[in-house]
């Protein structure tokens, strides 16, 4: 047997990465033990492994924040490497890369024959992406993390995991119910060992709906198209992780060396070239565009192309060659984005009063410099109850997480957001923490609060309709509880007098949780919600006067 | 004008011969009998869609009365699963409630989000003594389900009791989506609602509650812990609670019930959290009359009078059991 060559070796690394990727994906959610008692809930595996060791994620958050968020340092091991050896990560364990590479070996009629090696030619679009890159950076200095839209990782995570996943479920779920109703016998069998297997695969417990969703999927699937026209379009093009990592390559000592003596321009190298980086002869190969998969080394009859550390330099474009006045424009975009963005009154002066965000969520500034869109704790939110938002938070918030009470409400003691958020957008905190230990004693550590609750009288069946209610007393979770009811005299219908219990809210003990939203038998519109004044996030957005407490900025 | 047409060369094509016409004729024909047949059959179809017909069903999972053992029975201890053991001893054995090859489902209260020291949902030892006597007994399956006000999986896992059964080999059912069956309940209230599979495909049914306090009704026991056979919008029965209650008490007639008072939710049920709200009663009360126990638990751990709690007259009303739990034969172990 041959040894294995390197393109071999290279597509069952792109495979195991993408497996791995799919695996913490598909187990970003909570599926309980029926063997454990567990107090405190945690995910059993690192789901956010990937995000972590994005270098992108890293440094623009560095920039935004002057710190980096403990396990972000985990980038190095991407990072170091890519100094000395390029690209690698572009062609060997990008899950999005791996995507794009997989569409791009698609058949297609762009692509053939002599088209196929002039567009797998260098081309000058393909510094877009560097602009990008310079734009977005210059952005996350000035405090705004727009750079997740377009990060590749939280691109994947957010489509997959709001999106295609769901979906995936939704069609599985259809067929399974199909089967499972059938009238057959065997088929009804059929579906609970499909049913027994998926469930351990990739069934949610429950099927999930996010806003969006689906064009969150189109851009997507878009992105997958592209690829049929040009070759991994968006990492020649667009990508800004593979902008930074090319920038990276500046002196990586891992190189081509072309033997052109033996060439007779056939032009093999390029026909499979994922990069763009011309490894043909009578022109310098581009290391910045490389994405080291190897291709071209077996596709070349005469063994005329080496991958070697210190090559002679002769063939190699070792600078990226950057348009002075194209990166003073990224630059220019990069400054003007964020003003821009923040002009808008929905900033600091008049906030949605739905934006209710998750539980360890920084204040709004603060959250706006580390959300990068991943995704991560909209997807594990046992209760679907995290949404990506549209425009609640801006146009320079889009997609970051807000709580949406009447799809599910936050579960007192789940702190499952916190721990796979990988920046510190959502900070993470410990159920007791969440919980708090007040109590109702005033000196002690008081929960976190998301919000406050809030009736509308004119929906509320015992306020408005003569009829007993009560089931937001019921679920609420605090204690004391921050629904109170008093008996109240009123007069039904037929006119007759009677007695029923009327809820009111204690803003004090109330944490904003939605269960009360949630629960309400007004289904279109509750005649409880929550708002979020009052979150402890927030030192400006308050109803009570309290001592010690600060006022308006 | 585009370049002039200029006939071909070669004869005028052969006019179609006369077998050529009979068959497209005919097979035109034949297409368009077919529709008109297709279109005839399905306008034949046509009806205005209605809701799946719900079932209708007989749930009383009763046994024989046997005036030699008491109704009610009444322990207290250290050790939650001396209780059960004790109170079953007393109530005649496992083995008149239980037969071989039963199946067995107890629906414990796993409504929370809680642990077993917050006193939210049932006691986990109590449950999976329970679930040890029934197999011993000789049950084929015993399954534990409820459906959960909370998130399922956080309930059943952080309750303990899912754990604690599944070692004694009980079989654990989630309340998923694709196990709810439309039901007509014939109640007075209710009519067809979602319930959940396990509770009407079984043999024999444990009522398996934990007392504790609640706004609208004062207490929430045994005849409230059904609400957790139901899917759907079940927070609208609040607008007329006793009825339903009722109505869902004539339902589900148990086997036995069991509420569980060994740690009871003093105030702030029926959610609770506050290890402050809890009280150490040490208590379980086992017995077939689901008013009778209900109204001796109100008034023992809440001093409220039976009378005043609408629902247990409701019960009564229909046969469903004694709310002068004074009347009933029991008998008090410590």
């Amino acid at each position: 047997m041959r040894p294995p060559t390197l393109r071999r070796i290279r597509l069952a690394s792109q495979i195991t990465f993408f497996g791995l990727f799919a695996f913490l994906l598909c187990k970003t959610e909570f599926h309980g033990s029926l063997r454990s008692a567990a107090t405190e809930i945690r995910l059993p595996y690192p789901v956010g492994t990937f995000l972590e060791a994005d270098p992108l994620i890293a440094f623009s958050t560095a920039l935004a924040t002057h710190a980096l968020y403990p396990r972000l340092i985990w980038c190095l091991i991407i990072v170091i490497p890519t100094l000395f050896l390029g690209r690698f990560f572009c062609g060997w364990i990008c899950p999005l890369g791996s995507m794009n590479h997989f569409f791009s070996d698609f058949k297609s009629e762009r692509k053939r024959g002599s088209k196929r090696i002039d567009s797998n030619r260098y081309k000058k679009w393909q510094a877009l992406k560097y602009y990008i890159l310079v734009a977005l950076l210059v952005s996350a200095v000035f405090g705004g993390l727009v750079v997740g839209v377009m990060d590749p990782i939280s691109l994947a995570v957010r489509s997959l995991g709001l999106s295609i996943l769901p979906g995936i479920n939704y069609g599985l779920n259809t067929f399974l119910d199909g089967l499972y109703n059938s009238k057959l016998g065997g088929l009804r069998i059929a579906s609970m060992v499909f049913q027994f297997f998926l469930q351990h695969l990739i069934l949610s417990f429950r099927q999930p709906h996010f806003r969006e969703s689906f064009f969150l999927g189109l851009l997507f699937i878009t992105i997958m198209v592209l690829n049929l026209r040009i070759t991994r379009f968006w990492c020649r093009a667009l990508c800004p992780l593979g902008a930074l990592l090319g920038f990276a390559t500046r002196w990586a000592i891992l190189g081509m060396e072309k033997h052109t003596e033996k060439c007779h321009d056939c032009n093999r190298c390029a026909l499979h070239c994922q990069g763009g980086d011309d490894p043909v002869p009578g022109v310098p190969w581009r290391k910045a565009e490389c994405h080291l998969c190897f291709n071209c080394v077996g596709d070349c009859p005469e063994d005329g192309i080496k991958f070697k550390f210190f090559p002679g330099a002769r063939d190699t474009v070792e600078k990226l060659q950057l348009q002075r006045r194209r990166v003073c424009a990224g630059v220019a975009a990069g400054v003007g984005l964020l003003p821009l963005l923040r002009s808008t009154s929905g900033f600091a002066v008049e906030s949605d009063p739905r934006l209710i965000r998750p539980p360890g969520a920084l204040a709004e500034r603060e959250f706006l410099a580390r959300c990068i869109r991943c995704g991560e704790c909209m997807k594990v939110c046992p209760n679907n109850a995290l949404q990506p938002t549209l425009l609640e938070a801006g146009v320079e918030g889009i997609w970051t997480p807000v709580l949406v009470p009447r799809i599910g409400y936050c579960e007192p003691t789940c702190v499952l957001c916190s721990q796979v958020c990988p920046t510190g957008a959502l900070w993470e905190i410990t159920q007791a923490e969440k919980i708090g230990s007040s109590q109702g004693d005033e000196k002690k550590p008081k929960p976190v609060k998301l919000g406050t609750a809030f009736y509308d009288r004119g929906r509320c069946l015992p306020w408005a309709m003569a009829t007993e209610c009560i089931v937001c007393e019921e679920w609420c979770p605090t204690s004391p509880k921050a629904i109170y009811l008093h008996p109240a005299e009123v007069v039904d219908a037929q006119g007759a007098v009677k007695m029923v219990r009327q809820p009111s809210v204690d803003p004090e003990h109330c944490t904003g949780c939605g269960a009360c939203e949630h629960v309400c038998p007004v289904r279109d519109r509750p005649a409880v919600y929550i708002t979020s004044i009052g979150e402890s996030r927030s030192v400006t957005n308050q109803i009570l006067l309290r001592q010690g407490g600060r006022g308006e900025r | 004008m585009g370049p002039t047409y200029s006939p071909s060369p070669s004869p005028a094509p052969d006019s179609a011969n006369r077998r050529d016409i009979l068959s497209k004729i005919l097979r035109l024909g034949g297409l368009s009998a077919a529709t008109v047949a297709a279109g005839w059959w399905l306008r034949g179809r046509s009806c205005r869609p209605e809701e799946e017909l719900a079932v209708t069903l007989k749930t009383s999972f009763l046994v024989p009365a046997d005036a030699r053992y008491p109704q009610m029975v009444v322990t207290q201890g250290e050790d939650p699963r001396a209780l059960v053991r004790k109170a079953l001893r007393c109530l005649g054995g496992i083995q008149r409630f239980i037969a071989r090859g039963d199946v067995v489902v107890i629906k414990p209260n796993i409504a929370w989000d809680r642990t077993p020291e917050q006193a939210a949902n049932t006691n986990p030892l109590a449950v999976s003594e329970m679930v040890r006597l029934c197999l011993e007994a000789g049950a084929k399956k015993v399954r534990i389900t409820d459906v959960s006000c909370g998130e399922p999986r956080r309930c059943f896992q952080r309750s303990g009791i899912a754990s604690a059964a599944s070692a004694e080999g009980a079989e654990i059912v989630l309340p998923e989506e694709h196990l709810f069956r439309q039901v007509n309940l014939r109640g007075e209230v209710m009519g067809e609602w979602p319930v959940l599979e396990p509770f009407i495909a079984a043999d024999k049914m444990i009522n398996f509650p934990v007392a504790k306090s609640h706004s609208l009704t004062g207490v929430t026991l045994g005849m409230k812990n059904w609400y957790g056979i139901l899917g759907g919008e079940r927070s609208r029965l609040h607008q007329r609670i006793h009825e339903s209650l009722a109505d869902l008490a004539d339902f589900m007639r148990p086997t036995l019930t069991i509420i569980d008072a060994y740690r009871v939710l003093i105030r702030n049920g029926p959610v609770g959290g506050n290890l402050g709200d809890v009280e150490l009663k040490k208590t379980l009360i086992a017995g077939t009359d689901p008013v009778a126990l209900d109204a001796y638990a109100a008034k023992t751990f809440w001093n409220i009078d039976p009378e005043t709690l609408l629902y247990l007259k409701l019960a009564q009303d229909r046969g469903l059991g004694k709310m002068d739990f004074q009347q009933v034969p029991t008998e008090v172990l410590n």
